[in-house]
């Protein structure tokens, strides 16, 4: 099924502030096998100059994930998530995300586009604090599989 | 995969020390279903044919395959840990998913493999990395690049 084109340059959000945690940024380090102390000590993330623990640069997934899921679930986009598959993702930091940060995700359709049976969602997620500082703006390229491909 | 916590090594590359076209030292990385749960449990992503055979072989994939963010964690890790273990040097980092990792149920999984190279100096203390990261001996990532900040 085709995506609803009309759908190109909507904004979802902010959502729900996320506030990241020492706890969830040294999981997620565990779960990539990312092994730097400055993601699990504070004393050693404060020496090299951050105010508290940092996450590992593809952490910002999970707000991203959580913003984009206003939009793929949105019944009008008409998105079959059963058959999406993720083609692209970037990350675009001004700063790392560290413990006690409390964030927003601000989500943008940059474009929908149908190539063949398939269809391309291109979205952004800008990820700022509560407070307006952007720190990082996710950039993902969902693919939805058509049902004969 | 056994993870060793070693303190950040802070004997990365320096700005200087570094040219266009300096090759990363290449590794390789383990990843078994008990890697692709703890994934899931850390990111959120339980999406089921990342860690249930029967459905994923019912909807047409080979065998479980690694969440796409898996592999890009490793090659976000390969270049953190290149550069001095400091994952806060990583300013922009982006990839292309272009085949998947299937994961065995075994003791071994798959096998991850990185490469990459610098591709340009820029201002400000930043280099571009490329990034190759295979499995199988196909690509499994594309157009992978990050730009790092070195001392």
């Amino acid at each position: 099924m085709a995506l609803n084109p009309e759908y190109a340059g909507r904004v979802f959000g902010p959502g729900e502030p996320y506030e990241v945690s020492r706890v969830k940024i040294a999981d997620f380090a565990d779960a990539i096998g990312e092994p730097s102390e400055l993601c699990r000590n504070r004393d050693a993330a404060v020496k090299a100059g951050y105010p508290d623990v940092i996450a590992p640069p593809t952490f910002a997934v999970i707000i991203d994930q959580l913003s984009l899921r206003a939009v793929i679930t949105d019944p009008g986009l008409g998105l079959d998530y059963s058959m999406v598959v993720h083609g692209e993702q970037s990350f675009s930091y001004t700063r790392p995300l560290h413990a006690g940060d409390v964030v927003v995700g601000t989500t943008t359709v940059e474009s929908i586009k149908a190539i063949g049976v398939l269809s391309m969602l291109v979205t952004s997620t800008s990820i700022d604090t509560v407070d307006g500082e952007h720190v990082c703006t996710a950039r993902s390229n969902l693919v939805e599989r058509g049902a004969d491909s | 995969m056994s993870a060793t916590y070693d303190s950040p090594t802070c004997d990365g590359p320096t700005y200087d020390s570094i040219a266009k076209g300096t090759e990363l030292p290449a590794r390789t990385y383990q990843v078994t279903r008990l890697d692709l749960i703890k994934y899931a449990g850390a990111s959120g992503d339980f999406n089921i044919i990342h860690w249930n055979e029967r459905v994923a072989r019912s909807v047409g994939l080979p065998n479980v395959i690694a969440h796409g963010m898996y592999t890009m964690a490793q090659a976000g890790r390969f270049v953190t840990e290149w550069a001095g273990g400091d994952p806060g040097a990583v300013t922009d980092f982006g990839v292309r998913f272009s085949a998947m990792v299937p994961v065995p149920d075994d003791d071994e999984g798959a096998t991850i493999e990185v490469s990459g190279k610098v591709l340009d100096k820029l201002a400000d203390n930043k280099v571009t990395v490329d990034i190759v990261a295979k499995a199988a001996g196909a690509k499994v990532l594309t157009r992978a690049r990050a730009t790092v900040r070195l001392p």
